[in-house]
């Protein structure tokens, strides 16, 4: 049984709990909610999901609604770390890619797959606002520009050598 | 570092070293506008300013500041229930001046909210930051903590009796949000779309209380207009409109970045004076002079002044003043769907002919660059950029920004286009 499959944790109940406390009405902290979830386990799986929406006095599938409506919430599990390359308009002229095809053929997976080793994910997102220094990508929570194969490889090694 | 005199809104920034603390940003000239107007200057008294100033709204639209919080119902923050929300959900395809202005000096935004908030009689501040702005997440939480701890924010500041706090709210993550209503909808907790225009938020917003949605750059002229005052920021203006403007240049220049310049300045200036000019081996063919959803504008005609009204004159739209340059290597068409792909994928899906129609947009133009479009997928287009690009046929502004690049690259670059066809796909083999 994954983690995911259990119950949340009692601290991260109180912790969604008090940051509900602290809006206007409970479900205004739904994406807040649900990050924090996501912060701890990566993902929000059906089962927390359900959970996150009785704290907020929500039903399921109003939260799912929020939760499958954001680019940042992953309804499905990712891998340790996630790899993010810009695909909007300034970063598609700088050549992102030739980038992702390389992630693609180094990692053998396609844009919104997992390694199967569980290291790396790989998705695309939009303009990231590192637009001078495109082609840019969010590496977990860390932005990189001028991002060329080089340090695409050397990303690619730093994710298999620290599991998150 | 520049002056704050001439610009004002970077003179405090330097992105090489941490942002000013509270007492560095007060040394530096920071918080005389709030001492200035919470002690000596009405609410009203504010308001006058600002629209004495004649700032426009820097996120896009161009809606005069002062208008809008003159809109708000006049009851004290202490009887009433207001917000002023800032507007820094930056997701617009090529704009990254608002992350530069909260990551160099966050004081400078939490200033100019305390004293809209001020103005317009809120108490409650919110920053609706974009979920990939982590950095400036984290610079943002500590003004704030800080300007709390020393009483720039919370109960009864200065002494005056007027409270003001503000939260951070980190998104989800979609271009939606940054429609002001949209933004709303996200804040309460529900999928971000966007809502009917009246009544209008000022009077009818989050949670139905009068709520003003201002964009970063806008809030951080505010301090800067009340400690100056407005007639210092109108001269700062070299043509029609006032004060400064963070200007940006991505694409295939030898410099790409930001500027901060005079309102007005001309878009050769931007591109061969401050961006140095395309880099060797490629020549300037048109340009999207402020974010994905402004018009083209001909490499001909960047003789014009970066101005609301200017930029008209030649088709385009002032948007966030943040422009994309396309070269004569790239492909028009290829670009036009990638542009589009973008748009498609971020439509809200509340209205038919957005959710539908954008997605249709996008298999023409992917059928183009794979040379499987016909002369029909060429009269398609242009229909659609008919229908969904005029105001009042969807329900938000998203399907119109959307075809505005369309329509002007279909009149700019029929050539490409017709190549498209009897070329059988992209002549110049773009990546996708």
């Amino acid at each position: 049984m994954s983690t995911a499959d259990l119950p949340l944790p009692d601290d991260l109940r109180q912790e969604i709990l008090t940051l509900a406390g602290s809006e206007h009405r409970p479900r205004a902290a739904s994406v807040s909610a649900l990050r924090l979830v996501q912060a701890r386990f990566r993902w929000i799986s059906d089962r927390h999901l359900a959970e996150v929406a009785q704290l907020l006095n929500m039903s399921t599938a109003d939260l799912d609604g929020v939760a499958t409506y954001f680019n940042l919430l992953f309804r499905k599990p990712v891998g340790q770390h996630v790899f993010m390359i810009c695909d909007s308009v300034c970063c598609w002229i700088m050549g992102c890619k030739d980038l992702s095809d390389h992630l693609c053929k180094k990692l053998n997976i396609r844009p919104g797959e997992t390694t199967p080793d569980g290291a790396i994910t790989l998705l695309p997102i939009v303009c990231l606002g590192h637009c001078d220094r495109a082609p840019v990508m969010l590496f977990d929570e860390t932005v990189h520009e001028d991002v060329d194969t080089a340090a695409l490889d050397r990303l690619i090694a730093e994710a298999q050598e620290t599991p998150r | 570092m520049n002056s704050l005199s001439e610009r004002p809104l970077t003179a405090m920034i330097d992105l090489a070293g941490p942002p000013p603390d509270c007492a560095a940003y007060g040394n530096a000239g920071g918080w005389q506008g709030t001492r200035k107007a919470l002690k000596t200057l009405t609410p009203d008294e504010v308001i006058s300013m600002v629209t004495r100033s004649r700032l426009r709204g820097r996120g896009g639209a161009g809606f005069p500041t002062g208008l809008k919080w003159s809109t708000v119902p006049k009851d004290p923050a202490s009887k009433r229930r207001k917000y002023l929300v800032a507007n820094a959900d930056e997701m617009e395809p090529g704009t990254f001046k608002d992350r530069i202005l909260m990551e160099g000096n966050p004081l400078q935004l939490v200033e100019g909210m305390l004293l809209a908030g001020y103005a317009i009689q809120a108490s409650h501040g919110i920053i609706f930051l974009r979920g990939e702005y982590f950095l400036a997440h984290q610079r943002l939480q500590h003004a704030i903590d800080e300007a709390r701890h020393l009483g720039w924010l919370g109960e009864n500041i200065l002494g005056t009796g007027f409270s003001f706090d503000i939260d951070l709210h980190s998104s989800g993550g979609r271009y939606i949000c940054g429609e002001a209503t949209a933004l709303l909808t996200a804040l309460e907790g529900s999928r971000a779309v966007p809502r009917g225009k009246l009544p209008p938020s000022q009077i009818s917003g989050l949670w139905g209380a009068p709520s003003v949605v201002n964009n970063v750059e806008t809030l951080c002229n505010i301090s800067h207009i009340v400690t100056h005052g407005p007639e210092w920021f109108d001269g700062l203006g070299t043509g029609a409109d006032s004060g400064t403007k963070l200007y940006g240049v991505s694409g295939r220049v030898c410099r790409p970045g930001f500027w901060e310049l005079p309102m007005g300045t001309p878009l050769r200036d931007l591109i061969e004076v401050h961006a140095g000019g395309m880099k060797s081996g490629y020549a300037l063919r048109a340009l999207l002079p402020g974010g994905a959803s402004t018009p083209f504008v001909d490499a001909a005609d960047i003789d014009i002044p970066m101005d609301y009204d200017s930029i008209k004159k030649v088709g385009g739209r002032l948007g966030t003043g943040m422009a994309i340059l396309l070269d004569d290597r790239t492909c028009p068409v290829g670009m036009l769907r990638n542009l589009e792909h973008f748009f498609a994928q971020e439509s809200c899906g509340w209205c038919t002919p957005c959710r539908d129609g954008l997605p249709w947009v996008e298999r023409l133009l992917d059928a183009l660059e794979d040379g499987t479009g016909t002369e029909d997928d060429i009269e398609q287009l242009m229909r659609h950029a008919r229908i969904l690009g005029s105001p009042g046929r969807t329900f938000c502004a998203h399907a119109p920004g959307a075809m505005a690049p369309l329509a002007s690259g279909l009149a700019l670059f029929r050539d490409d286009f017709t190549a498209h066809l009897t070329g059988h796909g992209c002549p110049l083999h773009h990546a996708a």
